[in-house]
């Protein structure tokens, strides 16, 4: 067998399959974005049997409308916000997590990886309920926590149901993604080049800041693109943890497809999430790329 | 007062003694080696030097100074180490900056002292260039002028030419003899080539096993090997074990097993019956089908069981008449004559001078 048969056995499948489960799909919805909701399916026909009173055809119809009320670009605006704070946050906590595994004998460093996927283990819904439960007002920790205020003089404060527990929920579900990235580029670092540092004058934050820091962008970026990119369109931790005004996008995203059975519309919004993500993963990629390692 | 004092200084790891109780006094603008094979130390100590690691026991003392508890930051000396550890994000001229920005050196002298630090190498106008856009040797020198540019009080080499080809490690060691003679500040210099240690260094310590075996100039650790172990590691060398016959002021009669009685030059306190090493370098030794030197006071009769053809010279294995083996190094430099001299089996003679061998206490 020659070298170019090989390879497309190897890269065939997978390429297959991407095309039949991703880039199909999304032509589909490219497709519903540009046509009339039916009456009774979720999509009127693009060919029309000629009957006036049908509805049938291509539209900008659902575009027009996602521009003229400023309510869904707040909506952008409000996921996109929760979605940084929620890949800052990972990245503030998963760092010093992802260094201490790095620099820890090599014999617990395996242990370590698989106790940040042990969440992995158990559905992610089930994670979620727990955090309800956590949260919610009879939990010893809102308990715990409304007695603290209460030091101070502090109304009680619910927990449950709030933005800060929708990004409590968002960090803790995103939190391994930017772990993951982030050791195994910390893992590689030649422990050479901070002795180097360290003997040419460097203090430990010198070295943290111009050696390891740099050095680990490339990690940096993929963790806050793993981070990020889901974060923008997730649905379920607004559902269960935000309450009523707590929806982001994808909550939308959601209702137009299986509540509203607005398919060109959810196909819009979808098409305008998908566009933000892949700008956002563009961006990441080019600042990884310009690092030289 | 010496720049570098090194008192007793003791480092173990669980039962292993990697450097044990080493003194040494290194002097400002001193080129030092310290030679060893691996595991003999030296790599522990450069690393106490640098302050990587601790003594056990012992202080390191730097122009008087006590270096306990002085982090490596803090100590005026720099290393180059045999990764080289340039920093691939940076670009030559910020990894050769790097050491005047931790010492707050004002921004605007920045750029000309690092120009002038990539004229010492002899790498100008280069530092833009990326680590991984440069060959070994550029790297190399990018690591020296690194560690020179704010010019330490003692600069540390860690095998430094052990990563390149031999051509360019033979020239980078010129290199590094003029700019330390240029510059003036003390080398000290890790390596287990014999050759590298010789051609470079003022002054060599001999390690092996945590210990310093011998302490002296190129010359006399050559010629001059005060034990076994430093004879064996330092170039070719015959060893044979021997037992004073006689002795008398002009010199000893040894009996050696298998080669018989041999006259060699006199050492300090010897007795009679005392057993011993003579150490023979083998460009010592003279070769002919039949030799007429008169000087020649050790002869042997033998035949040629192999040699080892290595271009400038040819190394001999001859087997005499006893039975013993005397390795010969002839050069091949007779005008005339192929390259080689003698083919196994080839009756010959061997002979040396009474001052050729170096008697060695067991």
């Amino acid at each position: 067998m020659n070298a170019r048969a090989q390879k497309w056995l190897v890269s065939g499948p997978p390429l297959v399959y991407l095309l039949f489960f991703f880039a199909i799909p999304t032509l589909i919805m490219v497709v519903a974005s540009f046509r009339f909701p039916g009456d009774y399916d979720p999509l009127a026909p693009i060919f029309g049997t000629g009957n006036p009173d049908e509805v049938a055809g291509l539209t900008l119809e659902s575009y027009q409308r996602f521009f003229a009320d400023p309510i869904y670009l707040e909506l952008f605006l409000k996921s996109f916000l929760y979605a940084t704070a929620t890949t800052l946050l990972c990245l503030l906590l998963a760092y010093p997590l992802a260094l201490m595994i790095a620099r820890s004998p090599k014999r617990y460093r395996d242990i370590l990886v698989l106790l940040v996927i042990l969440p992995f283990w158990s559905n992610f819904l089930i994670r979620v309920y727990a955090w309800m439960i956590i949260l919610g007002e009879q939990s010893v920790f809102a308990k715990g926590f409304n007695g603290f205020l209460g030091l101070f003089g502090l109304d009680p404060m619910p927990l449950l149901f709030t933005p800060l527990a929708v990004l409590i929920g968002l960090v803790y579900v995103h939190l391994p993604f930017m772990v993951l990235p982030l050791y195994a580029n910390l893992e590689k670092h030649d422990p050479a080049l901070l002795d180097a540092a360290q003997d040419l004058g460097a203090p430990a934050w010198q070295r943290f800041w111009r050696i390891t820091f740099p050095l680990s962008l490339p990690g940096v970026y993929a963790g806050a693109a793993l981070v990020f990119i889901p974060a923008l369109g997730i649905f379920a931790i607004p559902d269960l943890l935000g309450g009523t005004d707590g929806i982001l996008i994808g909550n939308l995203i959601k209702q137009q497809f299986l509540e509203a059975r607005d398919w060109p519309f959810g196909g819009v919004l979808s098409m305008v999430l998908t566009a933000a993500a892949i700008g956002f993963a563009g961006i990441a990629a080019w600042f990884a790329r310009r690092q030289r390692v | 007062m010496a720049l570098l004092e090194i008192r007793n200084v003791t480092r173990r790891f669980g039962d292993f003694v990697a450097v044990d109780g080493v003194s040494l006094s290194i002097g400002a603008g001193e080129f030092f080696t310290l030679l060893g094979p691996s595991g003999c130390g030296k790599t522990t100590l450069l690393r106490m030097i640098a302050g990587f690691d601790a003594p056990d026991g012992g202080a390191i003392l730097l122009d008087g100074q006590d270096m306990t508890g002085v982090p490596p930051e803090a100590r005026d000396i720099h290393t180059v180490f045999q990764s080289y550890a340039l920093f691939p994000h940076m670009t030559v001229a910020d990894n050769i900056a790097f050491p005047l920005r931790m010492a707050k050196c004002p921004p605007g002298e920045i750029p000309a002292r690092v120009e002038e630090a990539l004229d010492d190498v002899s790498l100008p106008g280069m530092g833009k260039r990326f680590p991984n856009e440069l060959s070994g040797g550029q790297r190399q020198r990018v690591a020296v002028a690194r560690a020179l540019i704010n010019r330490p009080k003692l600069l540390l080499l860690d095998e430094p030419l052990a990563a390149l080809d031999a051509k360019l490690r033979e020239r980078m060691q010129l290199e590094l003899i003029t700019l330390q003679k240029e510059i003036g500040i003390t080398f000290v210099y890790v390596t287990h080539d014999q050759e590298e240690a010789l051609a470079l260094s003022h002054r060599i310590a001999v390690m092996n096993k945590g210990k310093v075996e011998q302490l002296d100039e190129p010359a006399k650790i050559y010629g001059f090997p005060k034990n076994r172990f430093v004879a064996d590691f330092i170039g070719e060398c015959n060893l044979f074990d021997c037992t004073v016959a006689a002795h008398d002021a002009g010199g000893l009669d040894l009996a050696i097993e298998g080669l018989g009685k041999v006259r060699s030059a006199g050492a300090e306190n010897v007795v009679q019956g005392a057993k011993g090493t003579l150490a023979l370098r083998p460009e010592k030794v003279a070769i002919g089908r039949e030799l007429n030197a008169a000087d020649c006071v050790n002869r042997f009769h033998g035949k040629v069981f192999d040699y080892l053809y290595t271009g400038d010279v040819t190394l001999y294995i001859v087997e005499v008449e006893g039975g013993q083996r005397v390795e010969v190094m002839l050069p091949n430099n007779a005008v005339g004559r192929s390259s080689k001299f003698f083919e196994p089996g080839d009756a010959v003679q061997i002979g040396w001078r009474d001052d050729a061998g170096h008697y060695l206490h067991d």
